[in-house]
C-alpha cells in the first residue's frame, strides 16, 4: 500500500502521457476513419475497393506489428515523425479502420428517406453526405465510437517498451521494484484505466441524449 | 435496395466521366504512393538481399513455422478458456440471485476496462517474470476475451424471442432447461459472428506475448531481427502471416455460417434474423 501512495506521482504522470497518446491518435483516427468510410460508401467503385482493402489489411494486423514498423522501420526507410509521432502513428492507422467500420454502419442506418430527400432537392454526393447523412451517422454511431475509444485507451498501452512513460510502463516498473505491494499497485493502475473508462462512457451517455435525433 | 446505392443517383454521361477520372486519378495516387515506398526502401538499401534472407533460409523458415505452432496453441488455449470463463460469467450475469449476479457483473466490467497488457504484466509479475513461458498470457487473455465473451453470451441469450422462453416455461421446464435447451441452441446461432471477431481479437493479441518474452511468432521475430538487424522486415512478414491466418478464420466462419443458414427452415430463418437484429 506504502509504495503505491509514495510513488502516486509517477502513476499520475504515467496517465497523463496515455492521455495524451489517447488524444493525438484519437483525433488521427476519427480523421482517416471519417475519410475512409466516405470512400466506402462513395458511387466510384475503385474509391470503395481502396477503402475496403485498407479495412481489411488493418483491422487483420495486430497493433504491435504495426507500431514496430512505423517506430524501427520507418526511420530506416528515413521517415521519422520522433517516437511519440511514429506511435500515434501507427495507433491512429489502427484505430482508424474500426472506426470507418462502425461510421459505415452508421451511414447504413441513416433513414433511406433522408438520403432520397437531399437526392430530390438536387443536392450531389458530397452534399447529401455532408449536410445530410453524415451529421446523423455521427449521432448513431456515439456508441459503438466511443467503445472504439475506450479501446484505443486499452491499447495505449502497447507503447510501453517504446520508449514512452506511460501508465503500464510505470506499472511494469513498480511490479519489479516492489513486489510485496504488487496487489495494491496492480489495483491503482487498474483504478486509473477505469477511471478514463468511466468518463468516456459518461461524455458518450451525455453527447447520445443531446444529439439524439428528434423522430 | 441497400443504404449505399441510395446515396447517389443512377450516373448520367457526365457524372461517369467524372467517376472514370476520380478513379483514374485514384489508381495514379496509389500506383504513385506505392512506387515512392519501393523507392524509399530500394535507396535507403532495405530491399538488400541479406536483409530478407532469413526468410527464404529452410532453417529460418522452420523457427517461423514452429513460431506460428506455438500462436496457434496459444491462440486455441485462450479460446477454449474464454469460451468457458464466458458461458460460466454469463450465466452468472444471468442469475436471479443478487450475490452471484453482482460479483459476476463485476469481475466481467473489471476485466473488460482493464487494458489486456497490463493484466498481463501483472501475471507475469507472479511468475517472477519467467521468460519463455506462455501462462500469463494465456490466462490473461482468458480473463479479457472470456470477459467480452460472457457479455456477448449474455445479450445473445437474451435476444431469443422472449416467446420461446414464455412456451418453455409454459410447458413446464425449469430454468436450467429453459436456458440449455431452448435459449442457447437458438442463440449460437445468432451469436457466431461475434464469437470469430472475438476469436480474431484473440488470434492478434497473442503478438503481446512479445512483451514477456513468451513463446510465439512476435518472439521468433525477435530473435531473428536480433541476428539480422532487420525489424522492419521481420515485421513486414509477420504482418503479412497473421493477416493470411485472420482471413482464413474469417472465410472458415462465412462458410460455417452459410451452413448452419441453409440447414434452417424459412421460418426458423426469419426469428434467427429478427433475434441477430435485436443483438445489434
Amino acid at each position: 500500500m506504502d509504495a503505491m501512495l509514495d510513488n502516486i506521482d509517477l502513476l499520475l504522470r504515467g496517465f497523463t502521457e496515455t492521455a495524451k497518446l489517447l488524444v493525438a491518435s484519437g483525433a488521427l483516427a476519427m480523421l482517416l476513419g471519417t475519410v475512409v468510410a466516405v470512400a466506402r460508401v462513395s458511387p466510384v467503385s475503385v474509391l470503395r475497393a481502396a477503402g475496403t482493402t485498407y479495412v481489411t489489411l488493418f483491422r487483420n494486423t495486430p497493433l504491435l506489428m504495426l507500431i514496430l514498423i512505423t517506430y524501427y522501420g520507418m526511420p530506416r526507410l528515413g521517415i521519422d515523425f520522433g517516437f511519440f509521432g511514429n506511435i500515434t502513428l501507427a495507433m491512429g492507422v489502427y484505430t482508424s479502420a474500426f472506426i470507418a467500420e462502425a461510421l459505415r454502419s452508421g451511414v447504413n442506418g441513416v433513414p433511406l428517406g433522408q438520403a432520397e430527400a437531399a437526392r430530390a432537392i438536387g443536392m450531389p454526393f458530397t452534399m447529401t453526405m455532408t449536410q445530410v447523412v453524415l451529421p446523423q451517422a455521427f449521432r448513431i454511431v456515439v456508441p459503438p465510437l466511443v467503445s472504439q475509444l475506450i479501446a484505443l485507451t486499452k491499447n495505449t498501452s502497447l507503447a510501453a517498451t517504446f520508449g514512452i512513460a506511460e501508465a503500464t510502463f510505470r506499472l511494469n516498473g513498480m511490479l519489479r521494484d516492489f513486489p510485496a505491494d504488487r496487489w495494491w499497485i496492480f489495483g491503482g493502475y487498474a483504478l486509473g484505466y477505469i477511471v478514463i473508462v468511466a468518463v468516456l462512457s459518461a461524455i458518450a451517455i451525455s453527447l447520445e441524449r443531446r444529439w439524439k435525433v428528434g423522430r | 435496395m441497400t443504404a449505399p446505392t441510395v446515396l447517389f443517383d443512377a450516373p448520367g454521361p457526365k457524372a461517369r466521366r467524372r467517376h472514370r477520372l476520380i478513379a483514374i486519378a485514384t489508381i495514379a495516387a496509389l500506383i504513385a504512393g506505392l512506387g515512392v515506398v519501393v523507392w524509399r526502401f530500394q535507396t535507403t538499401g532495405q530491399l538488400e538481399y541479406e536483409l530478407w534472407e532469413p526468410f527464404v533460409t529452410p532453417a529460418y523458415m522452420q523457427i517461423l513455422g514452429q513460431a506460428a505452432l506455438d500462436t496457434l496453441k496459444t491462440a486455441v488455449l485462450a479460446i477454449i478458456g474464454a469460451l468457458a470463463f464466458g458461458g460460466l460469467f454469463s450465466v452468472g450475469k444471468l442469475s436471479i440471485h443478487r450475490a452471484i449476479r453482482w460479483p459476476s457483473w463485476l469481475i466481467v466490467e473489471f476485466f473488460r476496462a482493464v487494458p489486456l497488457l497490463m493484466l498481463i504484466f501483472f501475471i507475469w509479475s507472479l511468475y517472477k517474470f519467467e521468460t519463455g513461458i506462455m501462462a500469463p498470457l494465456v490466462l490473461g487473455l482468458v480473463l479479457y476475451n472470456g470477459s467480452v465473451l460472457a457479455e456477448t453470451f449474455r445479450a445473445g441469450m437474451n435476444a431469443v424471442p422472449i416467446g420461446q422462453v414464455e412456451a418453455a416455461y409454459a410447458i413446464g421446464m425449469r430454468k436450467n432447461a429453459v436456458m440449455r435447451i431452448v435459449q442457447f441452441p437458438q442463440s449460437v446461432k445468432v451469436m457466431l459472428p461475434a464469437i470469430v471477431s472475438q476469436c480474431i481479437v484473440a488470434l492478434k493479441d497473442t503478438s503481446l506475448g512479445y512483451y514477456i518474452l513468451a513463446p510465439g511468432l512476435t518472439f521468433a521475430g525477435r530473435e531473428i531481427w536480433r541476428e539480422y538487424d532487420n525489424r522492419l522486415q521481420t515485421a513486414l512478414v509477420l504482418a503479412v502471416m497473421y493477416i493470411a491466418i485472420n482471413l482464413l478464420l474469417t472465410w472458415l466462419a462465412k462458410w460455417l455460417e452459410g451452413r448452419l443458414n441453409r440447414s434452417e427452415s424459412r421460418a426458423a430463418r426469419a426469428l434467427a434474423d429478427e433475434a441477430r437484429r435485436a443483438l445489434a
